[in-house]
């Protein structure tokens, strides 16, 4: 309140001031005038600036989808567009190349890595904002900010040596002789577990979204009006039901963003599964089989990709990544301004 | 004070690098060779104050920047074509030997026990062979006891002159390879499970019983592999040492007219290992002056860079084809 008076006297001041000096404008109102043109003139200074600043991502990205449609336009010619994708076969050697082995591991990883860290994240944010006691708070969200900084190649190295192991000796071995027993769904655990396979990718994706899926579903999960929480417990509601009840649906737009977000490092992301996913062309029925993403694929073959078609065949696969991710995207955008649409 | 001192130091770092720049020789090319080249680098600004910058940035680059003339020398790990030497209008030589090593993980076998034949291996990869006690295995390994379990075979996943020469090889020895899979920086591989890099093939074939794949020699020696030892074209079989090495490049018939082309695999001679490979030298023919600097520092490498090349687990070039590449620089207008 002494604030809001304070403040009301100033501008007080000030104006009064303005009207005092009035006069005085008459008589330099030269230079006042070219003070004017020259805030004029910062202004659209600083407007052109902003501009092109923004202007920039624009360019960068139409930048980037023209060259890499003018760098596969070979193998865009050769293959075609369906044929392209639905061919498994990539051959250097013969040059047939085809990305359906690379499009199916990078949508099976995804969607694997999304189905682990959906729940856990979200778990996570309850416990964060919900149930912890306050001297944890502090220390988790560290905690799990932290694991959000961690380069992916540390993440591909700790997969390689310390999570394939126990993957491939423990937790695979397990799952065989559980669930592998289950008449068709057992089939998803059959081969020799190795532990270089998608399971272990996907765990390792998941564990590198995680962070984002929390945090971002912890920030909105908070946003929720304290109002809101208070009168559903007042009129006795379980804490349960308060986070089923109120909070999920508070938050819903919020955690969908998240998802995405997360859904798209887990599309592009790459030195993490180079090292555990085994990188082998071919449409794996089991999760315990190697399998190649895109991104795997292009940074494994890129150096070394002497003839002009193979070099097209990759700028294709970054091709159709570079269109999925936008899809991606643009997709959430539309379905979060229907959500919030009414 | 502090402010003054950084100062100062930074236009030194600058001067220093602008009155170096005309010293120093730029290229890229193969990651294999990159250890001993940078070596010989070392040395070689020690001993003649010119700095060599390589860029180790796989063979492809290699070849497409000396193609676009944008470094003094591009390096490949495979050679390059006589008729692309044409069209680039370049110079090609060796200036290393490496080699690759079949390495396995089966239980009880020891380094040097299990013999194999190009044929069996080419098998094996094609997955044909399926277990490690398939009668083609046995045959060779007569007195030794195989388990009854599935090969997992492990290969190179990114493209690499290490599987250039491999599949060269497999091609040599099989034609069933030769016309499914061929030869090339990378395959379609028919079986197994792909590791990024010679650690990733290695850290593999480690953790995985029952396990094969291939790795550069260097790295098998430096990680005490299990090696397996080939038969050669002389019938015998020879374990990858340093002698076997020179024994194939020794016996192999280099010819400076189509620019030393030249794949290093089944090589004639009693000791040679079977699968080997040089990494070549690329330089553009129109000009001498880069040239005869690249070429000075090769030079000194050949005369005085053999201990390093060693000590790095490299194979030097035995001694006459290092007077017959003197000779093709002499030739080629290159003093």
């Amino acid at each position: 309140m002494i604030d809001v008076i304070f403040r009301e006297q100033n501008v007080y001041r000030e104006n009064r001031r303005e009207h005092c000096s009035f006069p005085a404008c008459c008589f330099n109102s030269g230079r006042n005038m070219s003070k004017q043109n020259l805030t004029d003139y910062k202004d659209t200074l600083f407007r052109v600036i902003t501009f092109g600043a923004a202007m920039v991502v624009l360019v960068v990205i139409v930048g980037i989808f023209v060259s890499l449609v003018e760098q596969s336009l070979p193998a865009i010619r050769k293959f075609g567009f369906f044929h392209f994708i639905t061919t498994p076969i990539w051959d250097p050697v013969h040059e047939v190349f085809g990305a359906a082995s690379s499009l199916y591991g990078t949508i099976v990883t995804t969607v694997l890595a999304m189905a682990i860290a959906i729940p856990v994240s979200i778990g996570i944010a309850i416990f964060m904002t919900e149930l912890c006691p306050n001297f944890l708070k502090g220390a988790m969200g560290t905690a799990i900010e932290l694991l959000a900084a961690i380069p992916s190649i540390i993440y591909g190295m700790w997969g390689l040596f310390t999570l394939a192991p126990i993957m491939g000796n423990t937790v695979e071995p397990f799952l065989q002789h559980t669930i592998g027993k289950i008449p068709y769904l057992g089939s998803l655990f059959s081969g020799t577990p190795l532990g270089i396979d998608i399971l272990t990718a996907s765990t390792v994706l998941s564990i590198m979204i995680i962070p984002f899926m929390a945090s971002i579903a912890r920030d909105t999960f908070m946003l929720t009006p304290q109002v809101l929480r208070e009168s559903a417990y007042g009129i006795g509601a379980t804490r349960w039901e308060v986070i089923r009840n109120v909070v999920l649906p508070y938050s819903k737009g919020g955690v969908f963003g998240g998802m995405v977000i997360a859904m798209g490092r887990a599309l592009g992301e790459t030195m993490a599964v180079a090292f555990v996913l085994g990188n082998k062309h071919q449409i794996a029925h089991s999760l315990l089989d190697a399998s190649a993403t895109i991104t795997v694929t292009l940074a494994n073959e890129f150096t070394e990709a002497d003839s002009n078609m193979y070099m097209a065949s990759l700028f294709y696969l970054a091709l159709i990544l570079f269109v999925m991710s936008f899809l991606t995207l643009a997709a959430a955008k539309f379905i979060l301004k229907e959500r919030s649409a009414p | 004070m502090n402010l003054k001192n950084i100062f100062l130091s930074l236009l030194f770092i600058a001067t220093s690098l602008t009155l170096t720049a005309g010293d120093t020789i730029n290229g890229a090319g193969a990651t294999f060779p990159y250890p001993v080249y940078s070596a010989w680098a070392f040395n070689y600004y020690r001993a003649t104050g010119v700095k060599l910058n390589y860029q180790s940035i796989g063979s492809g680059g290699g070849v497409r920047q000396i193609k676009n003339r944008t470094v003094d020398f591009g390096a490949s790990d495979a050679p390059v074509k006589p008729a692309e030497l044409k069209a680039g209008n370049f110079l090609q030589f060796p200036a290393i030997i490496g080699g690759v090593v079949p390495v396995v993980n089966v239980k009880g076998l020891k380094a040097g026990q299990l013999k194999l034949t190009g044929e069996a291996l080419a098998d094996i990869f094609l997955g044909e062979i399926k277990k490690w006690n398939d009668p083609r295995i046995e045959a060779i390994n007569r007195g030794l006891t195989l388990p009854d379990s599935e090969i997992t075979v492990v290969h190179r996943s990114d493209g690499s002159g290490t599987t250039a020469i491999f599949s060269t090889y497999l091609s040599v020895c099989s034609g069933d390879w030769s016309r499914k899979v061929g030869k090339g920086k990378s395959v379609n591989w028919p079986v197994g499970i792909g590791g990024k890099g010679n650690e990733g093939v290695a850290n593999y074939v480690k953790r995985v019983n029952n396990s094969i794949g291939y790795v550069e020699f260097a790295y098998a020696k430096q990680s005490k592999m299990t090696y397996v030892k080939l038969k050669n074209k002389s019938g015998r079989f020879v374990e990858p040492s340093f002698e076997a090495f020179k024994d194939a490049a020794a016996g192999a018939k280099w010819n400076p007219d189509t620019g030393y082309y030249l794949w290093l695999v089944d090589a004639p001679g009693d000791g040679s290992w079977p699968i080997a490979g040089a990494s070549f030298i690329l330089l553009g023919k129109e000009k001498p002056g880069v040239n005869r600097r690249v070429v000075k520092f090769f030079e000194w490498a050949f005369k005085n860079g053999d201990a390093t090349a060693e000590k790095l687990i490299y194979v030097p070039l035995p001694k006459l084809l290092k007077s017959s590449i003197q000779d093709y620089w002499k030739k080629n207008g290159i003093d």
